[in-house]
């Protein structure tokens, strides 16, 4: 008789043990795990053919190779690209080595980005601000010019700011794989890699827009929604329609009554597991256009819940008070500092700074 | 002893009627008539011969490793790309006896059971390609490639490539993407070309000069190219020196000749320019850790250092360097180190191809870095900053040229740290023309 049960390996990531399918990568074995210990990725995507492997975000200690081999790999490796063998132990979290590996990926990554957030479309649902919010720190030590880019476009539903992208190279990758033409990829190399199209082409197919929803960051937004909102003001909504080109299975994102943008629907990685046309990103805007099927479940972790709660039940931090306590708390020198709050709010120059604007600091 | 040059200087040895005439393709005849191609794996084997392009791998080591899947092509790639700064012998090599190469890539292309192999030249070296296919073409035109070759029923088809214009280009994975008609971009490993090559096939590729030993092999025998060298490091080697010597050439040493012979002695260098002194080599091209004239000529134990790949690594990067590519650059006391990094720091930060992050974003940090301790801009930090930099790029990235990027900024820091100290404290001083930093006690 033939034993038709699929054989499984064991692996143990952060000392949580896990049976998955030979083939697995370390970052599909992790993900299956939970969040907790899924390392953060900024190239790999699932759907995606052949991603992965470039930024180094995900890079994990393998301390053992498997249960025949328990010898540790010598280098980090990439855990969106390694297979997993059977008895392999992996350390991610628990590896100091793989989390200062991390920090230096997030501050490569956004030594020469702009910071430009607060103009940003994709503010709110960005990788890289997850990725440095979650394995960055919170200071820079580069001092040099940022690099910057000529302004291209690439035509009438796309915009391309060249000087947030991170090269993970998925928008290439999605055009290759589900458009039937495609005219963009990487010019250049090194700092100076740059996507685009040649020449100068505007990027015109039926399934282009998807790379918006690619994109990690702000470096290909929707040109039909930019500057209208901030994510966190809309609301996400699933919605299906008949479509003759995609599978309709899109989400609306609603501000007031208004459709203001259109997306695929992105699972718990934000990736995105059935594309959709142009058609339906920048065409349907009208609610008569769908089918309602209710809210998209939003992580209260995610500020897109933001302002979707009735406000007496959100405690508003009082941020003015927070950051003076902080900020007195945290300088580290031996001059004279005020320590209590009290103290704080009884000194001159806090009682000056409140009598000249009361409302940016919201007392009454 | 003189394998690869030994005609070299024989005039028309470029020529298939003068190279057959010095003793030419008799060990193409030799392997096709009289051997199986496991018979010459075997022998090169033997011979110990490691890779020359830089890493130095076991050559018969590499061509066992080959998979072999039935119905499915192999290739053979020799990698002609040469672009590592102070590395010129491959160059040397082909232009001026073109049928050694020829030969052999007749003889590994049996060995291997590949039927069209490939030659992928750096692109800049356009008279050096139409050199390689007019031998080609008089290869052909004698029998020792094509259909049929010497009636054995062997067939052979060699292309020449123009390359893709990068240095990353002479990555072989990247190397196997260009030939491929795609972006030079480094591959994520595994698969190894051994498996997954070009075209998805089977794939060795090796060096140009590697390529090069396996016609003396064939004819003389791989124990008879092991007895010279020594130990691991078996063979003869070409070093192309540069730099402040009084002879800069390519010489083809036995390995294990000692440092200061390869140095000073009238037969090679010539020793640094006169009235000058030994402060700094880089022993094996831009990307080997820069080490000073002290710790070039004899070990940290004091033993004299040998030019082979285990006595040059010797001491490891504390205290040693790298044989890497025989790129052997010599810097006397009027060269700035700093200067020479950022030089280096430059060349990375182009070459690089940008697909990882840590490689792609360190390598432009780091010349910026160093562009203003250069020029007077930098402060205290940035030395600490510069070698914290080069860690977090070192061992993180897909191809080996983000460690090739680190290892030349970490070890002048390591070595000549004051000098870099003094380019920031006297930023005046340090900065005017042809300044530089004299400290007579690294002298040699
Ligand atoms: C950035 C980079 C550039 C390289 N350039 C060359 C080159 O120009 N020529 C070469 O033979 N090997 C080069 N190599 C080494 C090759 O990847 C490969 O190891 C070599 O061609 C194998 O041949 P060998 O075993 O005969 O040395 C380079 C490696 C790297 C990482
Ligand atoms: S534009 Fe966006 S998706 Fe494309 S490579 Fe840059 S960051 Fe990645
Ligand atoms: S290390 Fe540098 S050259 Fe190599 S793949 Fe990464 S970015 Fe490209
Ligand atoms: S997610 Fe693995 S390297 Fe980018």
């Amino acid at each position: 008789m033939e034993n038709t049960a699929p054989q499984l390996f064991k692996v143990t990531i952060d000392g949580v043990e896990v049976e998955v399918p030979p083939g697995t990568t370390i970052l599909q074995a992790a993900r299956k795990i939970g969040p907790e210990v899924a390392p953060p990725a900024m190239c790999y995507y699932e759907p995606l053919k052949g991603s992965g492997g470039k930024c180094r975000a995900c890079l994990v200690k393998v301390s053992a190779g498997s249960a025949k081999d328990p010898r540790p790999m010598p280098k980090l490796v990439a855990s969106c690209i390694t297979p997993i063998q059977d008895g392999m132990v992996v350390e991610n979290y628990t590896n100091p080595q793989v989390v200062d590996a991390r920090k230096s990926v997030v501050e490569f990554l956004l030594i020469n980005h702009p910071l430009d957030c607060p103009i940003c479309d994709q503010a709110g649902e960005c990788h890289l601000q997850d990725f440095s919010y979650e394995h960055g720190v919170g200071t820079t030590r580069y001092e040099e010019d940022r690099r910057t880019f000529e302004k291209e476009d690439i035509g009438p539903y796309i915009q391309l700011h060249m000087t947030r992208c991170v090269l993970c190279y998925r928008c290439v990758y999605t055009a290759d794989q589900i458009t039937n033409k495609r005219v963009h990829g990487v010019m250049g190399r090194g700092d100076h890699a740059e996507i685009s199209t040649y020449i100068g082409q505007a990027i015109d197919n039926d399934f282009s827009g998807n790379v918006i929803d690619v994109c990690p960051v702000g470096a290909l937004t929707d040109k039909t929604y930019r500057f209208k909102n901030r994510v966190w003001f809309s609301k996400p909504v699933d919605a299906h329609c008949d479509c003759e080109k995609c599978s309709g299975k899109v989400q609306l994102w609603y501000r007031g009554d208004e459709v203001i943008r259109v997306t695929a629907r992105k699972n718990e990685w934000g990736e995105v597991k059935e594309f959709i046309c142009n058609t339906c990103r920048f065409e349907r805007k009208q609610t008569s256009d769908w089918t309602i099927e209710g809210p998209t479940k939003v992580s209260r972790a995610s500020v897109i819940s933001a302002n979707k709660y009735s406000k007496n039940l959100v405690k508003k931090p009082d941020f003015a008070l927070k950051l003076a306590e902080s900020q007195y708390k945290n300088i580290d020198d031996d001059r004279p500092y005020l320590h209590e709050m009290s103290e704080i709010q009884q000194s001159e120059d806090y009682k000056a700074l409140m009598a000249k604007d009361e409302k940016y600091f919201g007392h009454k | 002893m003189k394998i690869l040059t030994e005609h070299i200087n024989t005039p028309g040895i470029e020529t298939f009627d003068v190279y057959r005439k010095k003793g030419g393709y008799t060990a193409v005849e030799k392997v096709i008539k009289k051997m199986t191609p496991e018979e010459v794996v075997e022998e090169v084997k033997k011979s110990g011969v490691r890779g020359r392009g830089g890493a130095g791998f076991p050559m018969g080591m590499k061509w066992s490793f080959l998979a072999k899947p039935e119905g499915v092509p192999r290739y053979l790639v020799c990698n002609a790309d040469e672009s590592e700064p102070g590395t010129f012998k491959d160059h040397y090599l082909m232009k001026n006896i073109p049928h050694l190469l020829i030969e052999g890539m007749i003889i590994s292309s049996y060995a291997l059971g590949a039927n069209k192999s490939f030659i992928y030249v750096r692109g800049e070296l356009m008279y050096v390609i139409h050199i390689l296919e007019k031998a080609i073409e008089e290869a052909k035109a004698a029998g020792f490639l094509g259909k049929n070759i010497l009636g054995s029923g062997y067939d052979l088809e060699l292309v020449v490539q123009p390359g893709g214009g990068a240095y990353i280009c002479g990555e072989e994975t990247a190397l196997l993407e260009s030939l491929e008609g795609k972006r030079g971009n480094p591959r994520n490993k595994p698969p190894f070309p051994a498996v997954k090559g070009l075209y998805q096939c089977p794939t060795v590729v090796n060096n140009v000069e590697s390529i090069a030993t396996t016609s003396w092999i064939i004819n003389n025998g791989g124990e008879a190219y092991a007895a010279i060298g020594i130990g691991k490091s078996t063979g003869t080697k070409l070093i192309s020196a540069s730099g402040h010597i009084n002879k800069p050439g390519v010489y083809e040493i036995n390995l294990g000749v000692s440092c200061d012979e390869f140095l000073n002695s009238d037969e090679y260098c010539g020793g640094v320019r006169k009235g000058h002194y030994l402060k700094a080599v880089v022993a094996g091209g831009s990307s080997v850790p820069i080490v000073p004239g002290h710790l070039f000529l004899k070990t940290a134990n004091g033993e004299d250092r040998l030019m082979s790949y285990e006595s040059l690594s010797d001491g490891g990067f504390a205290t040693g360097t790298m044989l890497g590519s025989g790129g052997f650059i010599v810097f006397d006391e009027t060269a700035c180190i700093v200067r020479n990094t950022w030089n280096f720091a430059r060349f990375y930060e182009h070459e690089s191809c940008g697909q990882c992050s840590p490689c792609r974003e360190g390598t432009g940090w780091m010349q910026k870095v160093l562009n203003r301790i250069e020029h007077g801009k930098g402060s205290m930090h940035d030395i600490d900053l510069l070698v914290d930099i080069s860690k977090k790029i070192e061992g993180n990235t897909i191809c080996p040229l983000g460690d090739a990027a680190a290892w030349p900024v970490a070890s002048a820091i390591r070595h000549f740290r004051d000098e870099f100290e003094w380019h920031i404290k006297e930023p005046i001083a340090a900065t005017k023309p042809g300044a530089v930093y004299m400290k007579e006690s690294v002298l040699v």
